[in-house]
């Protein structure tokens, strides 16, 4: 929603399509693709449909230069696979080199406002997280950013994310976009950069945007842009 | 239908271990009082649950021991959206049918809430100044309240994402209501809303008699599932549910492809609803055995009120009121604080209208904008724990409605900002958009743009008391406890 009402705004058109459960999806059809999350149960349903009707595809169009944005659980099953805390493995669809873990039932999820920083932005993204898995980035992949305030990937090592070529997976939400509208035009551009390499963007006026984001700096203590 | 007959229970204290239990009971009850009148003395809120805490370190089974005591047993209400009103409006019509409930205060519905008003509603003896309990219990609490209070009747009302930080899941919640309702007495009323696909099918085949209500009025079906809807899975197969129609939410006209679940016919129903807007609504209660109804009028407003409505009327008739007491409970009937009620202040009328998840925030807007185009609008967003710390439902409310019927959006509280940016997503343009941190001059600000006609105020649930705490500044209002 967020990416296409900056894109109007623009003056750009977009056509957004809802791949449902059972539904395959035609790698060449979209510039850039996004996973969302889902409860526990839900999120079995996801992983058994992304294996069966979507896996190839997301490969192909990662290969093909496509964006994808996946968050919470979505991120994790773009990974190698999920461990739920009791169950057999969820298999992911292995776009990045990462792996999650659940400690196991009766430890604490990781929850509340997530602040990270990312090389090359200026400003610090800001979110709410709220997972029971720690994840764990390999060598394939790096990390999206430093953690200021909040746990990140596993609440250890202090690192937010993972990318890797144009495929992106982050715990934060809350929601991601609209209050890091800087990270919401850097995957436009990279998605539009696939036909048009150097593309630029029309800046927006983005004022309350900043604000929220602001704010949200302010309360949780994290310097202001870098 | 057959009346279930009311339970008798013990009076007077328990006999095992008599004298003993008795004293510690008192001394807990004695502390509780002391407690609340302290609580309130200080200024430190309603003392809504305080002495529960304190007369439950005295003695743990302060609520078995007072609940049992009730000569007509308890009933709970459960459920994410209307507890506060369903549980208001039934102690209103059992009143209406001479009844004397025990109730406890809105919001204070954690295990402690309800100890707080047992132990306020006793004398120092144990002895109950009610005869009836009726209490509002946190969905995820059920299962703690439920082996307590032996309740003789439990409503529980529907299922909607709320507070998911707090609770993880919808399903996580349906099954917690399975287990604390496996080991209850087969003479236990299960009141369920059956147009709700996780509520039916999560209690349809628990021991206890099954009594259901839902909504039979096609006038006010909507042709798609809102983005809202969350039961788009059934409960207990995974296949997408197939709707015929759907009310509200995922409230509806139900059907698992797969398992076959799908809407009952229904015990009580909801005919020819006529909602007036903002300003109430009249609809006829039909009870399917016999064929009898009643047609009743309230000042409730908006769809989501109807069910709250059924669900009382429903545990009302099974409480033994007639139709003819509900209907009189029902015309009689102020609304909870934050809960449309309606409050004057400075000459003006305002209306708050708690709105604390996207179904209930999309019915609220949706009531509020079916009187015409307004000048302006106060909203109130919290991430308070009470509120849910994550504010991403704000999203899922489908704000695109304010966007051509209000003139300006007047935005409060500590998420302000979040529901600024929403807003603007929506399409109201960032001059239509007023950030205002400061709860009194937000109020002072939208109140001077209402231009005559009622203010119309959404706020979350610790923003309503922020708000109404302004409002009992300003004398406009007394104190929540109070009310």
């Amino acid at each position: 929603m967020v990416l296409t009402r900056r894109a109007r705004w623009r003056g750009l058109e977009v056509s957004v399509t809802e791949s449902r459960v059972g539904e395959a999806i035609d790698p060449r059809a979209a510039d850039l693709f996004f996973i969302g999350g889902g409860e526990d149960r839900q999120q079995r349903l996801a992983s058994e449909d992304l294996q069966r009707t979507k896996r190839g595809a997301l490969r192909e169009a990662v290969e093909d230069g496509a964006v994808v944005l996946a968050v919470c659980g979505g991120y994790q099953l773009v990974g190698h696979f999920y461990r739920p805390a009791e169950g057999e493995d969820l298999p992911g669809v292995g776009l990045l080199d990462l792996w999650t873990e659940h400690p196991g039932p009766g430890t604490r999820r990781l929850i509340g406002n997530l602040v990270i920083e990312v090389e090359g932005m200026r400003d610090p993204l800001v979110g709410f997280e709220n997972h029971g898995g720690r994840t764990h980035v390999g060598p394939g992949a790096r990390p999206l950013g430093r953690v200021l305030h909040g746990f990140g990937n596993n609440g250890e090592d202090g690192w937010e994310g993972a990318v890797s070529r144009h495929v992106y997976g982050t715990y934060l939400h809350g929601p991601l976009l609209p209050k890091n509208p800087a990270f919401a035009d850097r995957l436009t551009r990279e998605a539009l950069g696939r036909h048009d390499p150097g593309v630029e963007l029309p800046p927006l006026p983005d004022t309350l945007e900043a604000r929220a984001r602001d704010a949200m700096l302010a309360r949780t203590g994290s310097p202001a842009s870098g | 239908m057959r009346r279930a007959e009311p339970v008798s229970r013990a009076v007077g204290p328990s006999r095992k271990g008599g004298h003993l239990i008795g004293t510690r009971l008192s001394a807990a009850i004695a502390l509780g009082k002391v407690t609340a009148s302290l609580s309130r003395r200080l200024q430190r809120g309603g003392g809504t649950t305080m002495p529960g805490r304190v007369a439950r370190a005295v003695e743990p089974r302060v609520l078995m021991l007072l609940s049992q005591r009730l000569r007509w047993g308890s009933v709970i209400v459960a459920g994410t959206n209307g507890k506060t009103t369903t549980a208001r409006l039934l102690a209103h019509i059992m009143e209406a049918a001479g009844r004397h409930p025990v109730h406890n205060r809105a919001g204070a519905n954690l295990a402690a809430g309800i100890a707080s008003a047992l132990v306020e509603h006793a004398d120092l003896r144990g002895r109950p100044m009610g005869d009836i309990g009726i209490f509002e219990v946190d969905e995820a609490t059920v299962p703690r309240v439920v082996p307590a209070v032996a309740p003789r009747l439990i409503v529980f009302t529907n299922l909607f994402r709320d507070q998911l930080d707090r609770y993880g899941e919808i399903d996580h919640i349906a099954t917690l209501w399975r287990s604390a309702a496996t080991a209850l007495p087969p003479d236990v009323v299960l009141v369920a809303n059956a147009d709700d696909p996780l509520v039916y099918d999560a209690v349809r085949d628990l021991p206890g008699r099954l009594v259901t209500y839902g909504m039979e009025d096609e006038s006010h079906a909507r042709p798609a599932l809102e983005h809202t809807a969350e039961a788009r899975y059934c409960y207990r197969c995974g296949t997408p549910y197939e709707y015929a129609l759907t009310y509200f939410g995922h409230m509806g006209r139900y059907r698992c492809p797969t398992c076959g679940v799908a809407r009952p016919a229904v015990d009580v129903a909801a005919r020819d609803v006529a909602l007036a807007g903002p300003d109430g609504s009249a609809l006829t209660i039909a009870v399917a055995d016999g064929g009898r109804a009643v047609r009743v009028t309230t000042v409730l407003p908006g769809l989501y009120n109807v069910y709250n409505i059924l669900a009382a009327a429903t545990a009302a008739l099974h409480l033994g009121a007639s139709l003819a007491q509900v209907e009189k409970g029902l015309a009689s009937f102020a609304p909870a604080f934050g809960r449309a009620e309606r409050v004057k202040v400075a000459g003006r009328e305002l209306v708050m209208l708690l709105s604390k998840n996207p179904a209930g925030f999309n019915e609220v807007l949706r009531t509020v904008l079916s009187g015409g185009t307004l000048p302006v609008v106060l909203i109130a967003i919290n991430d308070n724990i009470a509120d849910g710390r994550d504010v991403s439902w704000l999203w899922d409310v489908d704000a695109e409605m304010l966007a051509s019927r209000v003139a300006r959006v007047v935005v409060t509280g500590t998420r302000a900002e979040d529901m600024a940016v929403r807003l603007l997503y929506a399409g109201l343009s960032e001059g239509a958009i007023e950030v205002e941190h400061d709860y009194a001059g937000a109020l002072r600000s939208a109140l001077a743009q209402a231009d005559g006609g009622p203010l119309f105020v959404l706020p979350t649930y610790t923003a309503m008391l922020a708000l109404r705490d302004v409002l009992r500044q300003w004398g406009a209002v007394g104190r929540f406890w109070e009310h």
